[in-house]
């Protein structure tokens, strides 16, 4: 067993030397550990070192002592230096082999959609909503009375003939696929306490056959407000206030004179289409009006103390005409492609 | 309504430039929506030619042409090939030479034909759009024409002329005439109005029988307000119609018969007032207007034999039924080219009668068109003048003493307007003036009061009722372009309903988790009601549609699955084979055994009873909403180191866990049964007691029966009982934040035991530190006995106040064990 090494300034600078020297040299984690072991552990000329300081004289303990913690100190930090450095390059040899081809990464979810037509109720609804009116909902399949009689449509009235209607057999059940959403304005009128403003988006029937501009099932939104003092100015700013939500700040209404038994005076509607991509233009939209007083009657309301307006319009041709869309059997036949393209956004 | 220019200038003052456009626009603005524009499309030199001679040329193919001289006005003839016969030397005919065109298009050339230069063409009546005939030329002397050779045959023929057509609302009787459109182009133009009606002077005239016998008024209103009748002897019926009159006809889209009925149609058009000719000779006795007897029969113009209802107004004679009134008259008594003494019948009858008539014998008319949405009493005797005037002077006729006249008596109610009204209705400030002044336009006569106006709608108004329908004029009169937008304040709304907020986030969470939604017609067969409406086999209760479009698809849908099945069909026929839709849509449930629907309804302008009400509320079956999904082919299609993974079953179980999850409900899933479905893959939805719906595979034949592959995976839930089942005011539970224990556990089970059934074992077992289990493996063979199988299920404890033991954790796991021991003979898998 040879002399253990005295605690000298030149002795502990060698211990210090031999270990930075084979610190920097490690070239892998598992290299610095083995440095770690050789230069800091137990054995190691450090130690050693350490380890006489029980014999060192009180006096000079204390130097001693500071000279060991000191070189201690250095091999340290330059330890931990160098195992950052190796710690960063191996993270960046890993992330490096770890790459891939970003466009060929396997997917394991597929595309869905929400059907345009629904999307553009919603949207159109929540305008509604926004300025208080509720949504009304009612049945698709209806008695003949919510659909036709207590709209002020005579029964011997062409336009009851007019409607196309699909009736339910036996006829003389007085049930039929309603024609329009506007059965939703009685049982609203019925049902509700005044004021009320609603809007009823639906789908409702007629017999047209299927072809580029017709589908015998559609959708509608429809809209009443009864109230004290509402005039056809309201109707007319409703309608503005919704068109410029749809379509842009530019947008107008224009109404021209038309006929409906529920309405009186009744309108068609025009919405001027700023954004439109072939250049502004106008688009008839839907009908609208002052409710009939006879339709208020038919739901207990007096006509001389409340009176109000209704519209409604085709949800269908809205999508068509907002989205340029020429055939309204894309709309109808289910085609994935179709709802997809819009994804949940209308 | 098809509005012929140069007519419609008879009555009104317009502009001789004026295009079709404008005309359009003048109408749009007092209510008629522009439908068309019609006109002849002829251009070009088309002149009068007079034939000089012609030589008659056989030809191979069997025919006969003629090599034709024509003078058209020029120094030299024109050499025209010409395959008619009906014409003689000297005849004027109708020229197209080259550069003109014919409807088509078809431009006229000189072209080489039969060996000669045709140097233009002959034109026949159907080449000119004038009428039908095309086996001859058109020789203008058949027209009563001798016009100079060389001119205009545009001219001459008024084929310049055009017609505007129009949307006349079922309001507005009055404007399926000249006489009324006119009257509005004036209102919206402020052009003068002449009316065609004050004209035309009707002869004194008595003497022919007519009676009146209407026993049984509909809804109490007579059948016939006016009727009048004259009659013109010594007419010639065979005599042609004028030019002008044939192409007015023919713009306004009324073909030309014969002088007769021409006349008829022409002041049908001109005056509103449909108007019935009777070979004089031909009618027994007098006349006789009176209900049809039950039995009774009528022959009517279109040699149909009808049998009549009760409810038919009939023109009759001492024969029997002559005519259906206003509706169709009788092949019996119908001019022939032998007739020579015409009776003229201008009558007014009850809109709903003639509706009704027109509907029962599917026979609507230009008549009853307008009979139904009313015809102005007052019209009867001008248009009875102006007939007899145009018999007499086209028809050389003379007016006999013989007639009737049974006029309306009209004295309808002054309506009042009260001051104010109308601003409050429309939200503009009118003008005493301008009301006073639109109310008169419309031909109203208008009364100052104190209050407001006392107003006595025209004749031909009948639609003028009360307060509002006379706003709707000022309003309508003065302009719509008047109205400003003024937004009116609702009161605060509550939102969306619940199950309005809900059904949107299912339909957006299907969508986002990768489902397209579709919308399907609810049109289908009954066969597929049977197999999908209910699960068992046995025929289900439909609602079926009397007049369906399609006779294969006439019931509606008690379920989803088969419109996703038929658009699932449509997709993959385009090539789109890896599909999972989605409908959320209503259904149709009647009850078997029930009557749905009313016997009789109440009045449409009062509030029904509250009996009556709450009927009407329950005539209509159950429809409720469904949500249902469809999927096949692939999840994940094959791709780099991703091996393809079908659809099946699991996506189906998927989509009820992840409606469950959305709408935060219980949905236990249990072996199930369904007539469409796999017999060994079909689960049963529960909530609760309730079943809700099903999941599985379709039964592989029926997969290939639809036309879709044979794995098919499907559910089907009833979305508003699931909505109803939701969640209400989720207390939440605090999350603790105390270290888990997890261990896991292997049970060796009969292969019988369902997996869920030993989870729910667990579950109670394993009490309330369990906080969760889940099963991770199913492993059968060595080691484990003949007809068992090893579940392996990984368990999460916690405990809520402290740090879990895996002690604890043991003890709660050892408990399930032993309860599943005692269940269903479980072991513990060591």
């Amino acid at each position: 067993m040879s002399e253990p090494t005295p605690i000298t300034e030149p002795a502990v600078t060698a211990a210090v030397e031999a270990a930075l020297a084979a610190i920097e040299s490690a070239a892998t984690m598992a290299d610095l550990k083995t440095v770690r072991g050789a230069h800091l552990g137990e054995g190691s000329p450090l130690a050693a070192l350490n380890a006489q300081m029980k014999n060192v004289a009180p006096a000079d303990r204390a130097a001693s002592g500071k000279l060991i913690g000191g070189a201690r100190g250095r091999v340290n930090g330059a330890f931990s230096a160098r195992e950052a450095e190796l710690a960063v390059a191996e993270e960046q040899a890993k992330l490096a082999a770890e790459a891939v081809d970003v466009t060929a990464v396997a997917t394991r979810y597929v595309k869905g959609a929400r059907h345009p037509l629904s999307l553009l109720m919603e949207h159109m609804s929540d305008i509604f909503v926004g300025m208080g009116w509720e949504v009304a909902e009612g049945p698709e399949l209806e008695n003949e009375w919510f659909n036709f009689d207590a709209l002020n449509f005579d029964e011997d009235h062409p336009a009851r003939a007019m409607q196309d209607t699909f009736f339910i057999d036996p006829v003389d059940s007085h049930l039929l696929l309603r024609t329009h959403t506007s059965p939703v304005q009685i049982r609203s009128l019925l049902e509700r306490p005044l004021p009320v403003y609603v809007v009823a988006p639906g789908r409702v029937f007629r017999t047209d056959e299927l072809d580029a501009t017709h589908t015998p099932v559609f959708h509608q939104l429809e809209g009443i407000a009864i109230d004290k003092g509402l005039t056809m100015a309201n109707l007319r700013g409703t309608l503005e206030h919704l068109a410029r939500a749809m379509f842009g700040e530019g947008a107008q209404i224009r109404l021209r004179p038309n006929y409906f038994p529920f309405t009186e005076p009744s309108a068609e509607m025009d919405v001027w289409q700023p954004n439109a991509k072939g250049g502004a233009r106008w688009v008839e939209w839907g009908g609208c009006g002052m409710v009939n007083p006879n339709v208020l009657r038919a739901a207990g309301i007096d006509p001389d103390e409340y009176q109000g307006f209704a519209f409604g319009m085709g949800i269908e041709r809205t999508l068509q005409f907002r989205n340029e869309m020429n055939d309204m059997r894309d709309m109808v036949e289910g085609d994935i492609r179709f709802s997809q393209q819009f994804g949940m956004v209308v | 309504m098809k509005i012929p220019m140069s007519w419609l200038r008879e009555f009104v003052e317009i502009p001789t430039d004026i295009t079709h456009e404008q005309v359009h626009a003048a109408l749009v603005k007092v209510g008629f929506e522009e439908e068309d524009v019609h006109g002849f499309d002829i251009s070009g030199p088309v002149v009068v030619g007079q034939v000089l001679e012609f030589v008659g040329e056989p030809q191979s193919n069997g025919k006969t042409i003629n090599w034709c001289q024509v003078d058209v006005g020029e120094a030299e003839p024109r050499g025209i090939v010409c395959g008619a016969h009906n014409f003689v030397v000297g005849d004027k005919v109708v020229v197209t030479l080259p550069g003109s065109v014919l409807p088509g298009p078809f431009p006229i050339a000189a072209r080489k034909t039969y060996g000669h230069v045709s140097d233009g063409m002959i034109a026949s009546t159907r080449e000119l759009g004038l009428g039908d005939e095309h086996d001859g030329i058109l020789v203008l002397s058949t027209l009563g024409l001798d016009p100079e050779v060389g001119t205009s045959a545009i001219e001459l023929l008024g084929l310049d002329d055009f017609a505007v057509e129009i949307n006349v609302t079922p309001d507005r009787g009055y404007a399926m005439s000249l006489r009324g459109v006119a009257r509005e182009y004036a209102l919206s133009t402020g052009a003068k109005f002449t009316d065609p009606a004050d004209a035309p002077t009707i002869t004194e005239a008595s003497g022919f029988p007519v009676v009146i016998a209407d026993d049984a008024p509909i809804r109490g209103r007579a059948g016939v307000r006016a009727f009048v009748t004259r009659v013109v002897r010594n007419v010639d019926v065979t005599k042609p119609t004028p030019s002008w009159m044939i192409t007015r006809l023919t713009l306004a889209g009324i073909r030309s018969i014969s002088l007769t009925v021409d006349i008829t149609n022409y002041v049908m058009l001109e005056l509103g007032q449909p108007i019935h000719a009777y070979d004089l000779d031909r009618v027994s006795g007098g006349l006789t207007v009176r209900r049809a007897k039950a039995g009774e029969t009528l022959t009517t113009l279109d040699d149909k034999s009808r049998t009549l209802n009760p409810e038919d107004l009939l023109i009759t004679d001492e024969s029997g039924p002559i005519g259906l009134a206003g509706v169709m008259g009788g092949a019996s008594t119908e001019i022939t080219d032998a007739s020579t003494n015409v009776l003229i019948e201008a009558a007014n009858f009850e809109p709903i009668s003639i509706a009704r008539t027109a509907r029962r014998h599917k026979l609507g008319s230009e008549a009853s068109r307008r009979f139904e949405r009313g015809v102005d009493p007052l019209v009867a005797s001008a248009a009875a003048a102006r007939v007899v005037e145009l018999l007499v002077e086209l028809g050389g006729g003379t007016v006999d003493t013989l007639g009737s006249d049974l006029l309306a008596e009209h004295t309808p109610d002054a309506v009042d307007l009260p001051e104010g009204y109308a601003e409050g209705l429309i939200g503009v400030h009118y003008s005493a003036d301008e009301i006073t002044d639109s109310l008169q336009a419309i031909g109203a006569e208008v009364t100052v009061t104190d209050t407001g106006w006392s107003v006595t709608p025209p004749s031909w108004r009948p639609d003028l009722g009360d307060k509002t329908t006379l706003v709707e004029e000022v309003a309508r009169i003065v302009g719509y372009d008047r109205i400003p937008a003024v937004l009116p304040v609702a009161p605060p709304g509550r939102g969306l309903t619940r199950a309005q907020r809900l059904r949107r986030t299912v339909s957006n969470s299907l969508a986002a988790s990768g489902l397209t939604e579709v919308l399907a017609y609810p049109f289908i067969s009954q066969h597929s009601n049977d197999l999908f409406g209910s699960p068992e086999a046995g025929g289900a209760t439909t609602i079926k549609l009397a007049n369906a479009l399609d006779p294969d698809a006439a019931t509606l849908r008690r379920s989803l699955l088969p419109g996703l099945a038929a658009i699932a069909h449509r997709n993959v026929s385009r090539g789109l084979t890896d599909l999972a839709l989605f409908e959320v849509g209503t259904v149709f449930l009647p009850e078997a055994g029930h009557r749905y629907g009313s016997t009789s309804l109440p009045l449409g302008y009062e509030l029904p009873s509250d009996a009556a009400l709450a009927e009407l509320r329950s005539s209509i079956p159950e429809q409720p909403w469904h949500v249902a999904a469809l999927f096949l082919g692939d999840a994940v299609t094959r791709q780099p180191g991703q091996q393809p993974l079908s659809r099946g079953l699991a996506d189906a179980l998927a989509t009820v866990q992840q409606l469950a999850a959305t709408l935060s409900v219980d949905i236990d899933v249990v072996t199930g049964t369904h007539q469409a479905m796999h017999p060994g893959r079909t689960a049963e939805l529960r909530v609760g007691d309730h079943t809700v719906g099903y999941a599985g595979e379709l039964l592989p034949a029926l997969a290939l029966e639809l036309d879709l592959p044979r794995v098919v995976a499907v559910l089907e839930l009833d979305l508003t009982v699931l909505i109803t089942s939701a969640a209400v005011d989720i207390a939440a539970a605090p999350i603790v934040s105390y270290p888990a224990a997890t261990q896991d556990l292997s049970l060796v089970v009969p292969v019988a035991v369902q997996a869920g059934e030993l989870l729910a074992i667990i579950r109670e077992g394993a009490s309330e530190l369990l906080e969760n289990v889940r099963l991770v493996d199913d492993y059968r063979g060595t080691g484990i006995p003949e007809l068992h199988k090893s579940l392996t299920f990984a368990l999460r404890f916690r405990a809520s106040d402290r740090t879990l033991t895996q002690v604890e954790a043991t003890d709660a796991k050892n408990a399930a064990v032993a309860l599943a021991g005692e269940r269903v003979g479980a072991e513990l898998r060591e």
